[in-house]
This record gives C-alpha cells, structure tokens and sequence, in this order.
C-alpha cells in the first residue's frame, strides 16, 4: 500500500509540470485581454485577475471541479445529442445522454482517473493563471515606453509591436514574479486532494492513521504527526532546491541587463 | 422568519451567541449570507491578532536576517526558510499534531489544540515569516545617503534605528506588506479545514459555506457568498493600509509616492 | 434524413444501453468494516463483497471508485458514479435529493464509546464526523458538538482527550472497544436513521429496482445475514 504513497509524489510533480505551463498560458491570455483596447474584453482580463486574486483559492477548488465537468458534459451533449428532448437538470440530477458522458461510461478506470487529474490541472490553471496573468500584465507595462513608441514611428502595427517588440522584452521583467509564483505553486499542492486526487495529504492521512489488527497486517497507532513531518521536510527540500535552480536562471538573464541585477554581476566579476 | 430576526439569531452564532441550533433545512439566502458572514468574524479575529502579534516579531527577523552577527543571522534565516518554504496547510496540520502531544505530557497547554491559540500561534509565526522577508528586503534597499545623514547628525544605535532606519523600512515595505495582510486574510479559511476541529458548529466562513453545500448539495450558492465577503475583506484592506500608506509618505513631493498596488509575492 | 437520424439515435440508445452495463459505485473507503482500504490498495469489507455479489445478481460489471464523504453525494448526482455504498443511512434529508435503495441492513442502534465510564453525555464534549446523522443528532441533544473531517480522527479525538465521548455506528465503534486501549461503550445507545442502502440518483429508477431485487433474493437467501455476520456490520433480519 505504501507504493500508493510514494506514487503519490510522482503525481504532485507531474501536476506542478503540467501545470506551471498551462496557467502560464492562462496568463498570457489574461494579460492581453486586460491590455486590449477592446473595453468588454479588457474588462473580461481585468475581472478574471480581480476576482481570482481577491477570493481564498480553496473557495474555488470546493465546487470548481464539479462546475468544469458538468460544463464540458453540457456542452458536448449540445453537440453530440440534439436529438434529445429531456431536460438535463432533472430536480437534483445532472444527466446528459451517454456518448456526451465523460469519460464514457465504458472506460477503464484509467481513463478516470487521468480525467480527474486532467480537471484538476485545468482549476489549478485556471487560479493560478489569474496570478501569472497579474504578474505579466505588470511585465509588459515596465517594458519602457519610448520602446513602443520606437516601434511604431517604424511603421509597426499594434499586432507587430506587441509580438515583435514588447513580448520578447517583457519575461526579463516578469521572471522574479513568475519565479515567485512558482514557489506558491508548489505550496499550493496540498490542497489537490480536495479536487478529488489521492494525493500525499491523502496517503498521509490514511497510512498514518491508527490501524486496526483486525484490518491489516500492520497494525500502528497515531503516526500521523510523522507522516507530515515526512512531507514538510519534502516541500522544505523542494523549494530549496527551486530557489537554488531560480537564482541560477536570474543571474543568467540579468547577464549584460541594464537592470540593477545586471549591474551587480558586473560589480562582482570587476571587483 | 424575518430577514432581520434572522440576522438577530445567527449573526453572532460563530462565537456561541444566539440561537444555538442552527438552520437544518429550507435554507433562504439570507440564513446563507447571515451564517456565513458570522463566521466571517473568525477570519477577521485571526487575521488582525496574527498581524499585530506577527508585526514585531517581523521586525525582529528581518533585523536578525541584516545582521552581521552570525548567532543572530542564522536562526532568523532558518526561521524564514522554514514557514516561506513549506505550506501553510501542512504546517497547520503538523502543529496540530505536534500540540495534542504536547497536551498530554502537559495539561496545562491545554488550550494549544483549540484554534483560537493554536492556528493563531501558527498564523502568527508564518505572517512573521513572510513580512520579515519583506522587511529584510526593505532594510536592504534603504537609501545610503539616509543613514550617512543619521550619522552626520551624530544619531546611532537605537535612536538612528527608531527615527531613520525603521520608518524609511515601512514605508518601503509597505505596499509588498499590504499584500501580504490580504493573503494573510485568504489564509485563516485553512484553520478550520482539516487539521483544528469546529467546537459547537461555531466554526469560520469556509466552514459555514461547507455546511450550506453540504446540506443543499448545491455549491453554487454558499461559496459564491464566501468569495463576495473575502472581496470586501481585500478591498477593505487595501483601503486601510492605503490610509497608513499615505501618512507614512506624507513627507515625499507627490509624484514620489509609492502607491499600493496589488501584486503576488506572497500568496502562501 | 429523418430515417437516418432515427438510426443514428437508435445506434445512441443501443450503445447506452451496453455502455450503462459499467456501473460505477462510489464508496469513502475509511469506514471499516464497512468499506476499507486493504493492505494490497484495494478496497475491502462488507460493502465490498455485498456490491460485488448484487452486481452478479443483477448481472450488472461493477467497477469501485472511492470519493470523499464530503462531495460524495454531489458527485453522484452530477454522474460520476452510479450508486453510493458507503455505509450511508437513510434518512428523509438524504431523500430529498437522492432516491435509496431497500436497506441492505436493519436500522441500527448509533453509540458513545468513551475512555472511562460516567461521561456526561448530555452535556460534555461528544465527538462526530462532518455531515452524518450523528453530528446532526449531538448537534440538537445539548451537548457540545465537535465535528472532525473523518471518522479516524473522531477516535483519535476521544483518545487524547479532546472530547469527552464519540457517537458513531455501533458496529464501527465495536473493534476499537477490543483492541485494548481502554474505549468502551458507555451511557443508552440511540437509534438513528432508517438502516442503510444504497444511494441512486432519482433519475435512475431502472438501476433502482435491479438493485432492489437483488438485495431482496439475497435477504430471502440468507445470504445477506452470512455477510453481514461475517463482518459484523449490524444486527440480522
């Protein structure tokens, strides 16, 4: 059984892989909808980032997963079965025909599985996609002006100066508050059991619990205070060595920057 | 049942006033928006006391991180490491843990497993982890020419620290430390979520907006309630350390104020 | 065109028909005897063994899928599984959303264990787990009510002190008062609830009554008071 447990870890570090990209790409988008000229879509960026910020990211986590499923039930029941006639909310219940269900009904549990953890990823993102998208809005404001404007007297478009000009320009600025983002990604982890994943909170709580001789070969009292000793010491050992594998990427970007961190490596290799 | 006798009822129900028994069925939305703001006042008691308390102990940190001396260096360093690095949830359950054994071969520590002083000790050891990095970031960007000035005026020591060093600090700090207090705000919803139990149904916001979905089986509505009252939280927040902000920059020309703005550093 | 979408939804029912074979059932899996995780990771117990016998009764393919207590309900109702077996009783709160099946166990008493004997039930420290009927019931008989996320933790709590006495299922509370550790019964014990079932959604009315009849051939059996014997979940019928 402890097998589970330590595949558990795995899964934290797949979903904070998966993760980390997908919510980046949450950003983007949020960032260029709070930047666009467009007054709905911009107010459409700026309520997503204001709103995700203000609320605790548990009270989204408790009811996000079941509001995603039934979306994506609903919409692909539009699409899959026009032909039928009952209502999908029926009192208490939630019924889409069953080629619109998902996963199918004849799926393996695998395909379960991998499906919860695929909703899991997407409401992470979704959170914290609202936060990278805070943190790049900021980025490309502080690439300096007199840049766009620059661009423009070449005869740039709007599109061309944002790809060509401002996009490449703005990481040096946003990479402390990314870097920063993905420490509270991480710190985030423990909190995915509650999106419906067996993750090492779960294990530690279950393996750590007393067990009865009557249930199991290995019966123990409380251990649970060790379990989450266990797992404090592994987020200590992760961010230490993020912060490690950071510091490292920073001194490598701010290398010939005309930013204050450029200015300091300069200082360090002439002194 | 009226809207108002409703309020009467269960408006104080999180610390034990009022009606005791609480809704079970039929739930209006004003019971919802009356409970859940109740408990509101839980998240608001931790919040203030964690940042009051924690507010000093910050300043210390961040004091014993600048120094020179390696004995006060080093364990301020060790401290910040170990609650910026770890998750709070984690460090709540842990300390849970951790004080019913030390109840047992202590009784009189009694009161540690409650949440009132239990999540607060560890609210109040992680906000003084998370400022003090803040504060330890400010100390270090303090103008040269200000503290050459102190010393050109003869101030030293405590005096130089209390009249120079500590307000130029704050005021840089604060708009990293408004941030902070917010995710503070955001984070007390954790305390009655797994790890300390609810006394008498008297529990926190989250608690509340967890008894509606549990018992309408409907989330849409509760947590939608919660998210609106942690919206106000945050802008009343902003508000007030918007306040404090401009008293402390009040002696700067206008265009050199450092506004707050609402940034991610600090989320736990 | 009309011809070809009648076969195509034709084609629709008759795949649901098949697919609907997979009946996925939800359980907590930390409810022992009831249901359990077992040393090898698959769940284990009671309810195990029942649901597996009524899926082979009702010729349905069973598949287990565990889920928290807290959403387990609103999980059910949204279809990400078919039918809960999770030790939970009936009662008309429950029935409002869902629909039961016949109870697969007689109505069965609730009890206190506590570390000593003399507890004072009606206005000490009563433990209970989040949304269950005994939460519910200590929440109303004036004592004071501490409600903890899982039944483990319930225990735990009158262990160390925390709380005076827990009120759970007898049959749950039965092996922690033998193992030794000084719990035992203590004070009347009350009856909750109308025995326990499975939950199905309302809209479900056909896997309702397969289940129904299977429960009943294997009460008429007594094959249903073997199981619930061997695992000593409750009285018989």
């Amino acid at each position: 059984m402890h097998w589970l447990f330590y595949l558990s870890f795995f899964k934290v570090l797949l979903l904070l892989a998966i993760t980390a990209p997908v919510a980046l790409g949450f950003g983007f988008l949020g960032a260029m909808a709070a930047r666009s000229h467009i007054l709905p879509l911009s107010l459409i960026g700026k309520g997503y980032i204001a709103i995700v910020r203000g609320v605790p990211d548990i009270a989204f986590f408790m009811f996000f997963v079941i509001a995603l499923d039934q979306a994506f039930e609903w919409t692909r029941h539009k699409i899959l079965c026009p032909e039928w006639t009952d209502p999908i909310r029926q009192g208490n219940d939630f019924i889409v025909c069953q080629a619109a269900k998902l996963p199918l009904g004849s799926a393996p549990e695998w395909v379960h599985e991998t499906y919860g953890f695929f909703l899991a990823v997407i409401t992470f993102s979704i959170v914290f996609g609202a936060f990278a998208a805070n943190v790049l809005f900021g980025g490309m404001q502080a690439v300096p002006h007199a840049q766009l404007e620059t661009a423009e007297s070449y005869g740039m478009t709007r599109r061309q100066t944002f790809w060509r000009i401002l996009v490449p320009q703005m990481w040096v600025y946003a990479l402390p508050g990314l870097s920063n983002l993905w420490m509270v990604l991480i710190k985030a982890t423990p909190l995915l059991f509650l999106l419906g994943i067996e993750d090492i909170v779960y294990w530690a709580r279950e393996l750590g619990a007393f067990k009865n001789p009557k249930f199991t070969q290995y019966p123990h009292g409380d251990w649970r205070m060790w379990y989450f000793l266990a797992l404090l010491v592994f987020y200590l050992g992760m961010t230490r060595v993020s912060e490690i594998g950071l510091e490292k990427l920073m001194r490598r970007l701010s290398h010939g920057q005309a930013t204050s961190g450029g200015e300091l490596l300069r200082k360090e290799t002439t002194a | 049942m009226s809207c108002i006798q409703t309020i009467q009822d269960y408006g104080l129900r999180s610390i034990g006033l009022g009606e005791r028994a609480i809704p079970k069925a039929d739930f209006t939305l004003c019971e919802q928006f009356t409970l859940i703001g109740s408990g509101m006042i839980w998240n608001i008691y931790f919040g203030i006391m964690a940042l009051i308390t924690g507010f000093f102990l910050a300043t210390a940190l961040a004091v014993g991180k600048a120094s020179t001396n390696k004995w006060l260096r080093k364990p301020s360093e060790w401290f910040i490491f170990l609650f910026r690095g770890s998750p709070l949830f984690i460090q709540f359950f842990f300390a849970y843990f951790f004080f019913l054994s030390l109840k047992q071969s202590f009784p009189f520590l009694d009161a540690l497993t409650s949440a009132w002083l239990g999540a607060l000790i560890v609210l109040f050891f992680n906000t003084a982890a998370y400022s003090g990095e803040i504060f330890y970031g400010a100390l270090r960007s303090i103008p040269k020419g200000d503290i050459e000035a102190a010393d050109a005026y003869g101030m030293t020591g405590w005096a130089r620290f209390r009249r120079i060093i500590w307000p130029t600090m704050l005021r840089l700090a604060w708009p990293a430390y408004t941030n902070e207090a917010i995710f503070l705000f955001h984070a007390t919803t954790l305390v009655f979520f797994s790890a300390f139990p609810v006394w008498q149904q008297r529990g926190d916001a989250l608690y509340y907006a967890g008894y509606f979905a549990d018992k309408t089986f409907n989330p849409f509505i509760p947590y939608p309630i919660l998210a609106f009252y942690f919206i106000l939280l945050s802008l009343a927040v902003i508000g007030l350390f918007g306040l404090v902000n401009k008293q402390l920059n009040r002696h700067l020309p206008t265009t050199k104020r450092s506004k707050v703005k609402l940034k991610l550093n600090l989320a736990r | 065109m009309k011809k070809l979408i009648l076969t195509t939804a034709a084609l629709a029912l008759g795949a649901g028909m098949a697919m609907a074979d997979t009946v996925r059932l939800g359980t907590e899996g930390a409810y022992a005897p009831w249901n359990f995780v077992n040393d090898a990771g698959e769940i284990d117990g009671f309810e195990r063994e029942l649901g597996d016998e009524l899926c082979k009764r009702a010729s349905l393919d069973c598949e287990w899928v565990k889920n928290d207590w807290d959403s387990i309900i609103p999980n059910l109702v949204s279809g990400n599984y078919d039918a809960i077996i999770a030790g939970m009783s009936i009662t008309d709160e429950r029935d409002e959303v869902i629909d039961f099946t016949q109870n697969y166990t007689p109505p069965d008493p609730s009890a206190y264990v506590a570390m000593a004997d003399g507890v004072d039930l009606a206005g000490g420290v009563i433990a209970a787990q989040t949304g269950t009927i005994q939460a519910g019931y200590v929440a109303d008989s004036g004592a004071t009510l501490v409600e903890f996320a899982s039944p483990e933790e319930t225990i735990a709590a009158v262990r160390n002190g925390e709380a005076d006495a827990v009120l759970a299922d007898k049959s749950f509370l039965v092996p922690f008062t033998e193992d030794g550790s000084g719990l035992l019964f203590v004070g009347d014990e009350v009856p909750l609830g109308g025995g326990v079932g499975m939950g199905i959604r309302e809209s479900d009315g056909d896997l309702k009554e397969k289940f129904n009849a299977a429960i009943q051939s294997m009460k008429d059996d007594g094959s249903l008071n073997e199981l619930i014997t061997k695992w000593e979940v409750s009285s018989t019928f």
